[in-house]
């Protein structure tokens, strides 16, 4: 209920407009270039057969799940931590415009000379909000200024749509499911809200949605990437280290991003198979 | 300990180190320490009656038909403690007409189910030949109920008995695993999740069945005492000596495999065993105080009382104040396991620290009442079916 306090907070509202006009503009400018990288891929697409035990017609009209398999990279090495994608998401997915609910967040790793161990941080942090107007003003504090830093870097996070979701696995009536295009949703009329997906997790990419009473987590935009779209985050990073697309597509800016980076994903060990594929980031990022 | 103050609109729970974002708002609550509570009770009281019904145990027939009663009271309110937790409870069903059976979240209503059922069969069989007598006896509104609880069967014929008996013992065998199913699979429902390190063992469903059992050999004793104090009867000591027994059984090997475990997730080494070492000391420290505390220094009680063959009301009084302890310990227990492993960061970089809110449904005050509305259905079905057996008197 204070949740919903939040977002009728007449300054968040006067943020959620003011961000809402940007976005416009600058999804205008990127989506021409989105859609002709995209149109540019679907020439070169080789889709693969339809897997048997999925219909083509998904849920959504005039898309065949079956032709694509989707991807996400981060490239931490290019992230200035803007926060624009985190902001950019909270309006278009209708996220609870709070300080502990995201469908989509960023790290700060800095390591300070003198310690062994990064210290991190994401725009959540307490002294990150203290330096903003309030808890909707995301922004990283210039906290480390009078410190001598030997290195940083930024990690944006989201869900990996695993290949083998534990979250899926432990759903006990299946309100979330993988899609054959290698989606992971959620279905709210559906979710009993037993959270366990969020415990089963280990990326802490879910949230409980108070409002709705439901699970919540990134769907890479599914209603904007099934319409030819990129989700969101992608469209509005201003310095490309997001990037998004149709592994099935060779010339997809996924596809060429994976073939000329070494990325590496997080967790590995769980057997999850991320795909979200990260390029510049430490070992101790988890 | 960094807050998010007022700011961030509700509040969550404080943190240090670093932690996800999401995670400052714990997904299961106090209601998630008591559903495992109130389902272990359920275990640990229906293994009793079965050392009665199953193997002949004679100095438990006391308490064997009522830890039946108690055990079905308790089943009753575990899925109440789920229900309140979920977002959408309304939909609860759907885990039953289309479970998804990969979760062992869907197993519940089933296993619990087929529980209840082999609970109520077993209860009609052990009080069939009361109900029968009840039924003759009672007048108006109770004498319909008698008569329809008979389900037509008043033959209470020696060959009928026997019957009833061999039912009786067949059920509980069968009702042994299951209980040991039921409180092993809440077990695997925190041991199989390999995003907390806290909870990712395999010793988790082992050590669930073993505490349960503790807990509710501990709560059926006292159960036994308070009803038969406020009941002015006398207490067998021997079905009181017993239960000390099973209890000293149950909490050596319960105290080694809970060793065991912290001993090995410290001595393995694991990612973050340092977070791991300050949530021990930090977070949980209260409850793992009261876990240790609560459950050595019973069993050092319970190993004097059996040593040197102590009897009397220096026996009773005594078992129910370690009954009192090992409750408490196994709930701390709880708490430890389930908020815990919560506490503790999935970045093992971090810990949160969890403070219940007092009123509202994830609130202390309910989960207390669902407790104590336990001992309230259990009152009302005593009332239904009288358990109590004449004292055997002690040699």
């Amino acid at each position: 209920m204070s949740k919903c306090k939040q977002i009728k907070d007449p300054a968040g509202r006067r943020g959620f407009i003011t961000l809402l006009a940007q976005m416009c503009a600058g999804t205008a400018v990127c989506s021409s270039v989105a859609t002709a990288a995209l149109e540019g891929g679907t020439d070169a697409a080789k889709p693969t057969p339809a897997k048997p035990e999925y219909p083509a017609a998904g849920p959504v009209a005039n898309y065949d799940w079956t032709k694509h398999r989707w991807a996400f990279g981060v490239d931490a090495s290019r992230c200035i931590g803007c926060l624009r994608c985190v902001e950019a998401c909270k309006v278009e997915n209708k996220v609870p415009f709070n300080a502990q609910d995201f469908r989509t967040w960023v790290e700060r790793y800095v390591y300070l000379e003198g310690e062994a161990e990064p210290r991190v941080d994401s725009q959540s942090d307490p002294v990150n909000i203290a330096a903003g107007d309030s808890p909707q003003d995301y922004r990283f504090s210039n906290r480390y200024r009078d410190q001598k830093v030997k290195k940083a870097f930024f990690v944006p996070k989201l869900c990996n749509h695993c290949e083998n979701p534990p979250c899926v696995q432990v759903c006990p009536v299946g309100a979330t499911y993988k899609t054959p295009d290698g989606v992971v949703l959620i279905d709210d009329k559906y979710c009993i809200g037993c959270r366990y997906c969020v415990q089963a997790c280990p990326y802490g990419a879910r949230y409980f949605n108070e409002e709705t009473q439901t699970t919540d987590k990134c769907t890479w935009c599914y209603h904007r990437i099934t319409k030819g779209l990129k989700p969101v985050c992608v469209e509005v990073c201003p310095v490309n280290a997001r990037i998004f697309g149709d592994l099935n597509d060779p010339a997809s800016d996924i596809s060429v991003f994976i073939r000329t980076h070494r990325v590496t994903v997080l967790k590995a060990w769980t057997g999850n198979g991320p795909h979200v594929f990260y390029n510049g980031i430490e070992g101790e990022v988890s | 300990m960094h807050t998010f103050v007022e700011a961030a609109g509700y509040i969550t729970s404080p943190f240090s180190g670093y932690v996800y974002p999401n995670e400052t708002v714990l997904p299961w609550g106090v209601l998630i320490v008591i559903y495992p509570y109130i389902t272990g009770l359920v275990a640990g009281a229906f293994i009793v009656s079965s050392l009665y019904h199953t193997f002949r145990m004679e100095h438990f027939k006391p308490v064997a038909r009522l830890a039946l009663l108690s055990a079905l009271s308790f089943l009753c309110f575990a899925p109440v403690a789920l229900l309140s937790h979920l977002g959408h409870p309304e939909r609860a069903f759907e885990a039953i007409w289309t479970a998804h059976w990969t979760s062992a979240f869907a197993a519940f209503a089933y296993i619990a189910g087929f529980y209840g059922i082999l609970l109520v069969l077993e209860i009609w069989f052990a009080f069939r030949v009361d109900i029968v007598a009840m039924a003759q006896t009672a007048k108006g509104g109770m004498g319909r109920i008698y008569r329809l609880l008979t389900l037509g069967s008043d033959d209470v014929s020696e060959r009928a008995l026997a019957v009833d008996h061999n039912w009786t013992k067949v059920l509980a065998a069968i009702g042994i695993a299951s209980a040991a199913g039921l409180h092993g699979y809440v077990g695997f429902v925190f041991g199989s999740l390999k995003s907390r390190e806290w909870w990712s063992s395999d010793l988790m469903p082992i050590i669930f069945i073993l505490s349960a059992i503790v807990s509710g050999v501990a709560v059926l004793t006292l159960i036994y005492v308070v009803s038969s104090k406020l009941r002015k009867t006398a207490i067998d000591e021997n079905c009181v000596k017993g239960l000390a027994r099973v209890l000293w059984a149950f909490l050596i090997v319960t105290l080694v495999i809970e060793a065991l475990e912290y001993a090995e997730m410290l001595y393995r080494r694991i990612e973050g065993v340092e977070m791991v070492k300050q949530l021990i000391v930090g977070p949980i420290s209260v409850g793992i105080a009261i876990q240790v505390a609560f459950s050595v220094v019973p069993f050092v009680i319970l190993t004097v009382l059996l040593a040197r063959n102590v009897r009397g009301r220096a026996l009773i009084g005594w078992m129910s104040f370690c009954s009192v302890l090992l409750m408490s310990a196994v709930l701390a227990m709880r708490w430890n396991v389930v908020i815990g492993g919560q506490e503790l960061s999935k970045t093992a970089k971090g810990l949160i620290t969890f403070t219940p809110p007092v009123w509202g449904r994830e609130g202390v005050v309910w989960a207390l009442s669902l407790l104590g509305g336990t001992f309230v259905l259990l009152w009302g079905m005593t009332r239904l079916l009288p358990p109590w057996e004449p004292v055997q008197m002690s040699e």
